[in-house]
């Protein structure tokens, strides 16, 4: 279970751009985050990956309260989370042939064999084909880098993803090929999703329930029913889905 | 469609880029199109098409390694011979107006909406006098549907729409018969996007144009779903080449597009399947000899090694046919 409760955050204390959000994510379930752009819904998502300390509020990682973000974090809550953000340009190191940027998170958490066989996996499940691995991120396109970032993101086999805008700057049919290329990995995985974004179509589309930023924010929120432990994979959750109109 | 004679005319165009190595890029193939006023058509594709490049060489801003061959008829103007003192004083705004993907990095950051605004319409229109210009620019503001109270904002003060406005009302300043809006939505919410193409469609559609008729419009772009509500007529390019080119109304409603690649990068909006075209598409620099998209489709066969040529609307040799659709 992947719980946020009453979460601001920002980056002036006197200006938060969040203020008291909460939404949950059952293990296995996929929720959609829908809101304009500029409403504060990547910094949540950046608190809900435990890449953004927040001001006040509790993020539970199976029920756990997080203590500490970032590097700080324990090793096993960090792995624990797979993040792709709307811009791969920005979050690739240009210096990086795509093997070496897919193998990051390996070779970080100090793993030693077979990284070339996983790197090989992952890009296969991306749809990225082997000439392409070679490259650095300016000899290739936004969608086949995005590709990319995403198989940086299941490297580690995540139990939580958290997708900001993956989509955003891609055409039709590089959006529908990643987020197949997410729901084959939840599917075998059992991993839970939180997609944040600005097209309804595409979110109702793609995940259980789809929630609005003003309900996440707002008053109404159900922050305090509990939600019973799911067990299976996508199992719905049984805060109502907001976003149905 | 329309009868006006084109304000743009395409012919045969192709740009290929030469890269250290003598290796050559074949970004735009041999694409044929018009332009008409009052119409706009919609140039779609997947990013790495070639649709930028075809943009940027009708404004002659291509990057030096880069050769353009054919026509690119603008009046009596042949923009891919043109030289750049013709461009610069000619063409960029006057001829062709631009509407730029991201109009905030578009703006200049430290100068307000008003004083940009001023300087384009003294270097673009023929006024003179402090209180004249003034008067202008407010005129072009609100031509765009800019809130003339927000004239003395920097663009970081602006929202995305009004940006946008800010530009849109910049493009227009010049009186330009052709707009070329390229990606003008991206990473726009989908209210501002439907708002950004029906104001641009307004500026099709109205004749406040010198000679009476609306503007022609060359919108390039990824999103489908904008295309469909602002195009007379949609364009397909894959891999340089434009693969289909017909009417809005058949391409997004019944029968449907005929090129097999058309008919699946729409089978993969959410709206529709949401199932991908399979496999990505190929290296600009290393073409097959026949048709590029055969090793992503399923109608493929031997005649397919040969290259399609454009007959009617589409470049494919098994393009589906109505009957097809009925079944
Ligand atoms: S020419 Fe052949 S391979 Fe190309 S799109 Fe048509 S059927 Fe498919």
């Amino acid at each position: 279970m992947l719980e946020l409760r009453a979460i601001t955050a920002g980056y002036h204390t006197k200006a938060p751009v969040v203020r008291g959000a909460s939404l949950t994510v059952a293990p296995g379930e996929s929720v959609g985050l829908l809101g304009p752009s500029g409403c504060g819904k990547s910094t949540l998502a950046r608190v809900a990956a435990l890449l953004h300390r927040p001001d006040s509020g509790t993020l539970l990682l199976d029920g756990e309260p997080v203590r500490s973000w970032r590097h700080r974090a324990p090793r096993a809550q960090r792995t624990a989370f797979g993040v792709v953000f709307q811009q791969p340009r920005l979050s690739a190191d240009p210096r990086l042939r795509l093997t070496d940027l897919i193998a990051e998170p390996l070779r970080a958490t100090g793993r030693r064999g077979g990284i070339e066989e996983r790197v090989c996996e992952l890009a296969a499940s991306v749809g990225l084909t082997p000439d392409l691995l070679d490259r650095r991120p300016h000899e290739v396109s936004d969608g086949q880098l995005q590709r990319a970032c995403l198989a940086r993101a299941l490297a580690l086999r995540p139990r939580w993803l958290i997708c900001d805008e993956m989509t955003a700057m891609l055409d039709a049919s590089t959006t529908a090929a990643l987020v197949a290329a997410v729901e084959d990995y939840r599917a075998t995985s059992g991993a839970g999703l939180l997609a944040v974004g600005h097209d309804q179509v595409l979110l109702d589309r793609w995940c259980d329930r789809t929630i609005h930023w003003e309900d996440v924010t707002g008053r109404t929120t159900p922050t305090t029913g509990r939600l019973p432990q799911a067990s299976g994979r996508r199992q719905p959750s049984v805060v109502p889905p907001a976003g149905e109109r | 469609m329309t009868s006006r004679p084109p304000v743009l005319s395409v012919r045969g165009l192709s740009v290929r880029f030469l890269m250290p190595g003598g290796r050559r890029i074949a970004a735009v193939t041999d694409a044929h199109f018009d332009v008409a006023a009052g119409e706009c058509l919609a140039l779609i594709g997947e990013s790495g098409c070639g649709k930028s490049v075809l943009a940027s060489a009708l404004l002659g801003l291509l990057p030096a390694n880069a050769q353009a061959a054919g026509e690119a008829r603008l009046g009596c103007l042949d923009l891919l011979t043109a030289d750049e003192r013709t461009l610069a004083r000619r063409v960029r705004g006057r001829l062709i107006g631009l509407i730029p993907q991201s109009p905030a990095a578009h703006l200049t950051p430290v100068r307000t909406v008003r004083s940009q605004l001023e300087e384009t319409v003294a270097a673009l229109t023929g006024t003179r006098g402090r209180a004249a210009v003034r008067v202008a620019s407010e005129t072009a503001a609100e031509r765009a549907a800019f809130p003339t109270g927000h004239l003395d904002s920097h663009p970081h003060e602006l929202s995305g729409g009004l940006a946008q406005r800010a530009a849109t009302a910049l493009a227009l300043v010049g009186g330009a018969p052709l707009l070329l809006a390229d990606e003008p939505t991206t990473g726009l919410d989908r209210d501002l996007v439907d708002h950004t193409v029906d104001e641009l469609r307004r500026h099709v559609d109205s004749d406040d144009h010198e000679d009476g008729t609306g503007r022609a419009l060359l919108m390039i772009t990824h999103d489908l779903m904008a295309a469909e509500r602002i195009a007379d007529r949609v364009a397909v390019m894959y891999a340089g080449r434009i693969v289909e080119l017909t009417d809005a109304r058949t391409f997004f409603g019944t029968p449907g597009p005929r090129h097999p690649y058309s008919r699946g990068l729409l089978q993969a909006l959410p709206q529709r399947a949401f199932t991908p075209v399979p496999g990505m598409p190929p290296e600009l620099g290393d073409l097959p000899d026949g048709c590029a998209f055969a090793p992503r489709c399923e109608r493929a066969s031997e005649a397919c090694t040969a290259l399609p040529s454009m007959s009617g609307q589409v470049a494919c040799h098994h393009p589906h046919v109505p009957e097809d659709l009925r079944a």
